[in-house]
């Protein structure tokens, strides 16, 4: 099974502290260090472990520019065998509807059995799989938490529902998936394994080489424009326990009795 | 000496010689084939070269080996052990004299020497006879807790060791058996008696036996020989099986004992292109050095690694002990000396070992401490670690700690410019300005402080108590801040050895361009770090060492103790003690304050017991029945201490947490020393009129 799996670059936010940039418009990102988008990571290692039982091959994309070529070589140390860069100076500001039409158009460019992505970016809004789904005309499931191969073409797909409960669909390849973390444990990637795909060659595809019409993408192209971007004011409601622990505990119990959290 | 009657049945050894011939030759053919075999997978091992500084090394075969020095560690065995190896050792001769015996007469000393000889050897057997009916009286009766085979690991050892006591027992008898049937023909023979040990054991049957007729001495002799002889044999061959083994390979396993404390070993000896190397760590059995498999060979299931060993105390899934015994049964199954076998290549992890097994080890050295046979077990750890990192197999808590320190050079992911931020504090700001040696500053010390003193909240006071301490002394020094990178101390004991070197090779840089002649820092695996891991840095002392040679000058002058009812204790950390050895700084301080009333814990010095673990040990998640820093302030509280006193910060978090933990908040208290120091250290009043006049009123 030949799976495809599109990966982000993003802010990595346990290590950085967020400030907004004095304009309001974007985070200040001077500073920042960046990592594979949590959820990309089982996406990547459960691709990984579905090519190991199938005797297939992990491919993994990103829309970018050079600077993101860093976390598909992470990908690749993490066993993915062949990666690929989509990048256009014209796609810069594209919205995730064009991030969208430019996976699309490389999967039809390089047809995969399987596309998986992660549920959501840390910085994003959970929409480009699903696109994807539609543009390719795909099978689509999110929020993935088990997969399991029934025959050739053929999964069983199970998802996660709010409340706990778990469903189970039958689905044909090829098709979309969505990642949620949690689905497996994603493997450590060493530096040692980072130096030695240090110096593989990326393909980098831009939007004319996709046949893509630049008026679909980037900023023209974009039928969501971002208005603003801020951090909202600390709402009032959360209240905060003094005296000594005691004091605390006993106010503690006695307030969640009273809303009913302890019977 | 023995010296032989002529035999009235000399007939008989003209048949009796080739019967002995024949049994030599199946003896030594059996033993040669079953060394063969034991060596084979010691031969597709791993590189390991330990064949320099013999000097040191054959010290050190006098030392452990020759003298036993580890022994008297645990007094009851270890006295019943030194007896044994002492009889051992003695009667190596008369054994060797037995089984010639059959062949010829001229063997062993002779004159003074062979009596005074055979004088020492009546006692040896008779010692040692009675040390292995004690040994089997504390294996079948008293059972020390040590020696019980936890049920996930297999079956109870005792009777395969009372069976090896019982045939060490058997040689002893035909000793003492033979000498004094042997006494007594001569006595009644008329010939020269060798005067037997007043006392011994063959002395008294020598009393009983002169009665006896001539035939039946001669035929007990003779009978005794061949007794010895299957016996001696017999053990030598069986001794490769089990605990025994050591023995033999014990003399080669002190002798080729690692010799450097607080190393790791490197990835693969030998190679210095690590990109070249296929994968590293250990994965397979045939990953292990030869001296690791040595190691397996020489343990002699005593059980005192796992009984000092912190993990196992606090029940977490490691024995030391097991480490060992399951790689020798692996060896055994797969190199097995009476069929054909190879190794297979087997994963370990998954297979004898457990992950949790492995990531439990703090690296505390408790257990290569203890081991009277010098047997290793960080690197190998370390290597089974560098094997599980090689392919991805690494717990979750921890990869965020390893990804942080390669984007960040800290575990905790904080900014890289916020780690001076702990001396912006606004008091200690004001009394104490740190430089920063960028290049642009300039500073003779360098006080590397490394990253959870720069960021923990807790931590950070020792920062600051390190550089009022430093400043009080009129130090020139200054800290690197955010070229400072995390030391890497554990990463690379966590067998992320690529990301260890990244991080070294980035302080090795900062440390250069500081310019600083020489390095201090509070943390002991800081300080581990630069003595043993790194290369080419300026000297570098631990704090406590820089404290007690001001305090021996008398530079230092303290102010006493307020607090009547404190009683201190001190807590070797692991990094300072085991690995480094120091031990009696830290204490020459303490002392040196007047009033303090100090206290040793029963598990101190080279036997102090691990706080927890330090660096990405906090990050890891181990499965235990109880924290070690809980048992930690349990034994201090048992020592009638109420305020620990340690020397590292991560000693500081496990055993703050293990005082609440425990519920002995308010009646037992933790402190650093640097923390204790620039608390009774007896100012200076300045007479820089910018600076503030500091607290002279402490004085």
């Amino acid at each position: 099974m030949d799976i495809l799996v599109c990966v982000k670059r993003v802010p990595d936010t346990s290590e950085n502290e967020i400030e907004l940039n004095s304009a309001g418009t974007d985070i200040e990102r001077g500073d920042l260090v960046y990592s594979v988008n949590e959820w990309d990571n089982y996406a990547v290692e459960e691709a990984l472990q579905l090519a190991e039982k199938t005797d297939g091959n992990v491919t993994v994309v990103t829309v970018g520019n050079a600077d993101d070529e860093e976390i598909l070589r992470r990908e690749m140390a993490m066993g993915a065998k062949r990666s690929a860069l989509v990048s256009d100076e014209a796609c810069k500001t594209s919205d995730r509807a064009g991030i969208a039409s430019l996976l699309t158009a490389f999967v039809q460019k390089n047809p995969h059995d399987l596309i998986l992505t992660g549920v959501q970016a840390e910085d994003g809004a959970a929409e480009v799989g699903g696109m994807m789904a539609a543009m390719l005309d795909y099978p689509f499931a999110s929020l993935v938490s088990a997969i399991e191969v029934v025959d050739g073409n053929k999964l069983m797909v199970s998802r996660e529902i709010e409340g706990g409960n778990k469903e189970v669909n039958e689905m044909e390849l090829p098709c979309v998936l969505s990642i949620q973390t949690g689905i497996n444990e994603p493997r450590y990637v060493g530096m040692r394994g980072i130096r030695q795909v240090a110096s593989v060659e990326i393909p980098t595809y831009d939007a004319s080489q996709l046949g893509i019409d630049k008026a679909r993408v980037g900023q023209s192209g974009s039928k969501v424009q971002r208005v603003n971007y801020f951090v909202p004011a600390p709402s009032k409601g959360a209240e905060i326990l003094g005296g000594s622990r005691q004091e605390i505990v006993d106010k503690m119990i006695e307030l969640m009795k009273a809303k009913g959290g302890l019977q | 000496m023995v010296t032989t009657v002529p035999l009235p049945a000399a007939e008989w050894y003209g048949v009796g010689q080739i019967l002995f011939i024949a049994l030599h030759v199946v003896g030594l053919a059996f033993l040669s084939y079953i060394f063969y075999k034991r060596i084979t997978p010691l031969l597709c091992a791993e590189k390991d070269p330990r064949f320099d500084r013999v000097l040191v090394r054959l010290g050190r075969v006098f030392q452990y080996w020759l003298a036993q020095w580890k022994h008297p560690r645990y007094r009851v065995a270890g006295t019943l052990h030194i007896l044994i190896f002492g009889g051992f050792i003695t009667l190596a001769v008369r054994s060797f004299d037995l089984v010639t015996f059959g062949l010829s007469d001229e063997v062993g000393f002779s004159g003074e020497i062979g009596h005074w000889y055979d004088m020492v050897t009546d006692w040896s057997a008779s010692i040692v006879l009675l040390c292995m009916i004690v040994a089997a009286v504390r294996r079948i009766v008293f059972k020390p807790a040590r020696y019980a085979v936890p049920e996930r690991y297999g079956k109870a050892h005792t009777a395969d060791a009372i069976f090896l006591l019982g045939l060490i027992a058997v040689l002893m008898l035909c000793d003492i058996v033979f000498a004094a049937s042997n006494a007594a023909a001569h006595a009644q023979a008329g010939g020269v008696v060798e005067a037997l040990a007043t006392w011994s054991l063959p002395w008294a049957l020598y009393k009983g036996m002169i009665a006896l007729p001539m035939p039946v001495l001669l035929n007990t002799r003779l009978s005794i020989c061949i007794v010895h002889e299957l016996t001696f044999y017999f053990l030598l061959c069986y001794r490769p099986f089990g605990i025994q083994f050591h023995v033999i390979t014990s003399l080669f396993n002190v002798y080729f004992a690692k010799l450097d404390r607080g190393t790791v070993k490197p990835v693969r000896w030998g190679v210095t292109d690590l990109d070249a190397v296929p994968y590293f760590g250990v994965k397979k059995f045939e990953d292990f050095t030869w001296k690791h498999m040595l190691d397996f060979y020489s343990c002699a299931d005593c059980g005192r690694c796992s009984d000092n060993c912190p993990a196992n105390a606090a029940g977490r899934p490691l024995s030391p002990r097991f480490l060992t015994i399951k790689a020798r049964d692996y060896a055994f199954q797969h190199y097995p000396v009476f069929s054909q076998g190879a190794g297979t290549g087997a994963p370990l992890i998954g297979g004898i070992y457990s992950e949790d097994e492995v990531w439990s080890c703090t690296t505390c050295g408790a257990c290569e401490e203890e081991c009277p046979l010098m047997i290793e077990y960080i690197d190998k750890i370390v290597d089974l670690r560098r094997g599980m990192v090689d392919d991805g197999n690494v717990p979750r808590s921890l990869q965020k700690a390893l990804n942080a320190l390669e984007s960040r050079g800290n575990p905790y992911g904080k900014m890289e410019k916020k780690k001076a931020e702990w001396t912006l504090e606004k008091e200690f700001r004001q009394s104490c300005k740190v430089k920063i040696l960028d290049g642009k500053e300039r500073a003779s010390t360098l006080y590397f402080v490394d990253s959870i003193t720069s960021y923990d909240d807790r931590i950070q006071a020792i920062g600051r108590a390190t550089a009022r301490v430093l400043d009080e002394l009129g130090e020139s020094f200054g800290i690197l801040g955010a070229a400072e990178k995390d030391s890497g101390h554990e990463v690379r004991r966590f067998g992320e050895e690529m990301l260890f070197l990244q991080l070294r090779d980035q302080n090795v840089q900062a440390i250069r361009n500081s310019g600083a002649q020489r390095i201090v820092t509070s943390d002991p695996h800081a300080f581990n770090a630069l003595r043993n891991d790194y290369r080419d840095v300026p000297p570098v002392e631990h704090v406590s060492q820089l404290l007690a040679r001001e305090a021996r000058s008398g530079s230092i002058k303290f102010n006493p103790v307020a607090d009547g009812q404190a009683v201190f204790t001190y807590h070797d950390p692991c990094y300072l003690g085991r690995h480094n050895q120091v031990y009696d700084d830290p204490r020459f301080v303490l002392d040196a304050i007047p009033g303090l009333k100090r206290v040793e814990m029963e598990r101190c010095r080279d036997r102090s017991f691990c706080c927890g673990g330090g660096g990405l040990m906090l990050f890891y998640e181990p499965k235990e029945e109880q924290r070690m820093g809980v048992r930690r302030v349990q034994m201090a509280a048992d020592a009638g201490a109420n305020v620990i006193v340690t020397a590292c910060p991560f000693c500081m978090v496990n055993m703050e947490d293990g005082i609440k933990v425990a519920g002995l908040e308010g009646k037992m208290s933790v402190i650093d020393l640097t923390e204790l120091v620039d608390r009774q250290i007896v100012r200076r009043i300045r007479t820089d009129k910018n600076a503030p006049t500091v607290e002279a009123s402490t004085v």
